[in-house]
């Protein structure tokens, strides 16, 4: 297996009092609520923690896009790339993913991407999200037009980055009759694409088309639902005609190690429930703009009341296998259970969650790195030549 | 008496409700929908036959692949009177509907005998607070349209009793209306091109679209006459379908006179 530290760089200086006086923390909380001054120490604090884990061995680092919100102070994960690639020397860095829906112009962020790609001498690993329907409602984008300009953009995308000589793009929403970007990326043909989600028929249909094969990787979600999603990609594959290996399948949740189990829960438990009730929360409307999900699947969640807006406990989330909790044993023995079953060869970790302060961060990093990961790394196994062949 | 027929007309399968005797007169429904019309369509069918129809993408209308815009509407309902195949139709509009009909008639009013305008979508004054519809939970923005306080709770309860129109209506707003929102930022420069008799009707305690939109179309639209109702928000249809159908038929009457 392959291990990654997924970093949401949250604001976690929130007072709360001054939370509570509003719905959510995207987008209707006023940045008065950010001090600079903080925000300066916590950016270098979470670099500082994104460089530890290449040198407790970790493969990568995973950054992501989000805007107007204490959730995650990353609007651009390429920012965040770039002050990181001549820090580090050897890990991937992982950015799940530009929001392209959101661009006018995409090819800023294939232009973009080929740059790090360059500097980094093909550490990158790429990804395109259509990001949460909030985004919308932030940036004024229409969601009825999310789908049609993320698949367009993508297309895009590529294309420039594979094409070598100029070309015109001739699409609904982007039209670009000279297209011929500078630099090219530096793996070829192209950095490697990873399809993050949630979990969502549409997303498994996507990356698993044969001329795709784009890593699969379900964050933050139930047991049940990644187990389905998983299954449901390699039976997708299966139909398209090739065949996925647990190299294109990857797992991402918060994880907390302690040196015991009791420790673990009582150290976590705060901490990820600010992530869940304080950061995360988004009322319904907000979260679901109408257009940004079919109209189909919105009315299972509206008409239907579909309960995904709950507060949230640690006992829940341990429950529904949601996050990875314990001494190192339980912890080790969890993940393997889960990569078995579910047949992925890469982890995500959200080794910072929500309020975690700077010394329980390394301190469960480090457990991880010298007392779950190496126990790990045989299991799912890829061999090389076969990854290379389908992990485009 | 309502009858009710599916359709295809242009390119969509129309749900269209048509009730009364004598001129026809297109109504053109708001963002609400047309769960609230029934008291006016009564009203304005004991003087003119009322062809109401659910706009595509609306209510039980089909959603059309073609449909990406408000100008595919108004195309789409130009259309629909050349095939109704009656020289001339009053048409009365609300809100969404009132943005489509501005966009009919800054394109050709020939089919149109008279135009009213009620609490109208489509165009944007800067700096004027505008009520918004995806930020407030629905009910909120529901609560909002009305100037009575029973008359909101009622209105979310009848829009409870109905979720799966209400959620239709919402994505059929934000395709067509999501950014700039609710308006055309090319509509204004084109309302002298608005060239049949027109009558704004507005409510004075409109929060979604305030009376100032009101007087800056009165000011846009040559010879158009303003009827301010006193204690009412943006569903004049619905809190105080009366007076409205009062001030259309008088006003349609008029014009049919001169």
């Amino acid at each position: 297996m392959k291990f990654f530290f997924f970093h949401l760089m949250p604001y976690l200086h929130l007072d709360p009092e001054v939370r509570a006086q509003y719905d959510s923390a995207w987008m209707v909380l006023p940045n008065s609520a950010y001090d600079p001054q903080k925000g300066h120490e916590l950016y270098n604090r979470y670099l500082d923690e994104l460089e530890l884990a290449e040198q407790l061995g970790f493969d990568g680092v995973v950054l992501n896009e989000h805007h107007s919100t204490a959730y995650g102070l990353m609007p651009s994960p390429n920012i965040i790339c770039a002050a990181l690639a001549r820090r580090t020397k050897r890990i991937k860095i992982a950015i799940l993913g530009n929001i392209t829906p959101l661009r006018d112009h995409p090819l800023m962020v294939a232009e973009e991407l080929a740059m790090l790609d360059n500097i980094m001498g093909g550490r990158l690993i790429t990804g395109f999200v259509r990001g949460i329907g909030i985004e919308y409602l932030v940036w004024g984008v229409n969601p009825t037009c999310s789908h049609e300009r993320f698949h367009e953009s993508q297309e895009l995308i590529v294309r420039a980055w594979t094409e070598r000589k100029p070309f015109a793009f001739e699409g609904k929403h982007y039209h670009m009759p000279w297209v011929n970007i500078w630099p090219t990326p530096y793996q070829q043909p192209h950095p490697p694409i990873w399809t993050p989600t949630n979990g969502s028929t549409e997303t498994v249909e996507w990356a698993a088309r044969a001329d795709h094969r784009y890593k699969y990787v379900q964050n933050l979600s139930a047991a049940a639902a990644c187990k389905k999603y998983m299954d449901m990609y390699r039976a997708t594959a299966e139909r398209n005609g090739w065949k996925a290996t647990p190299a294109n399948l990857g797992w991402g949740c918060p994880v907390y190690v302690a040196e015991t189990d009791e420790a673990a829960v009582r150290e976590m438990k705060p901490h990820i429930e600010s992530l869940y009730n304080t950061f995360f929360r988004i009322p319904p409307h907000r979260f679901f703009p109408p257009g940004y999900t079919s109209f189909e699947s919105m009315k299972r969640i509206v008409v239907d009341k579909v309960p995904i807006f709950g507060l949230q406990t640690i006992d829940n989330l341990m429950k529904h296998g949601v996050i990875l909790c314990g001494s190192p044993k339980t912890v080790r023995e969890q993940l393997e259970a889960n990569a078995l079953e579910w047949g992925f060869d890469t982890h995500l970790g959200v080794y910072h969650f929500g309020t975690l302060p700077r010394e329980l961060t390394e301190k469960s990093l480090r457990l991880f790195a010298s007392e779950v990961a190496p126990h790990l790394r045989r299991v799912n196994e890829v061999e090389p030549s076969v990854a290379a062949d389908i992990a485009v | 008496m309502t009858v009710v027929e599916h359709q295809r007309a242009g390119a969509a399968a129309l749900h269209v409700s048509r009730a009364g005797v004598g001129r026809p007169l297109l109504y053109l429904h708001g963002i609400d929908g047309t769960r609230s019309c029934g008291e006016l369509v009564k009203l304005l069918g004991e003087r003119a036959e009322v062809i109401m129809p659910d706009h595509p993408g609306f209510g039980r209308s089909e959603t059309p692949p073609w449909l990406q815009s408000i100008h595919d509407l108004a195309y789409f309902y130009l259309q629909y009177l050349d095939e109704l195949g009656v020289e001339k139709v009053d048409v009365v509009s609300h809100s969404l509907g009132a943005w489509i009909a501005l966009e009919m008639a800054v394109r050709n009013c020939n089919a149109l005998r008279t135009l009213t305008l009620i609490s109208a979508a489509g165009i944007h004054l800067k700096g004027v607070k505008r009520g918004d519809l995806f930020m407030r939970a629905p009910d909120v923005v529901l609560r909002s349209m009305v100037a009575s306080p029973e008359l909101a709770e009622d209105l979310v309860k009848r829009v409870a009793a109905d979720q799966e129109i209400e959620l239709k209506n919402r994505y059929g707003i934000a395709r067509v209306g999501w950014y700039p929102p609710m308006y055309d930022p090319e509509l204004a420069k084109w309302l002298h091109r608005v060239v049949c008799p027109v009558q704004i009707i507005w409510g004075r305690e409109d929060a979604m679209l305030p009376l100032e939109y009101a007087h800056e179309l009165k000011r846009l639209i040559a010879g158009a006459r303003l009827e301010v109702l006193s204690g009412c928000g943006h569903l004049p249809h619905l809190e105080q379908p009366k007076q409205t159908a009062s001030a259309i038929l008088s006003f349609i009457e008029q014009a049919a006179g001169k």
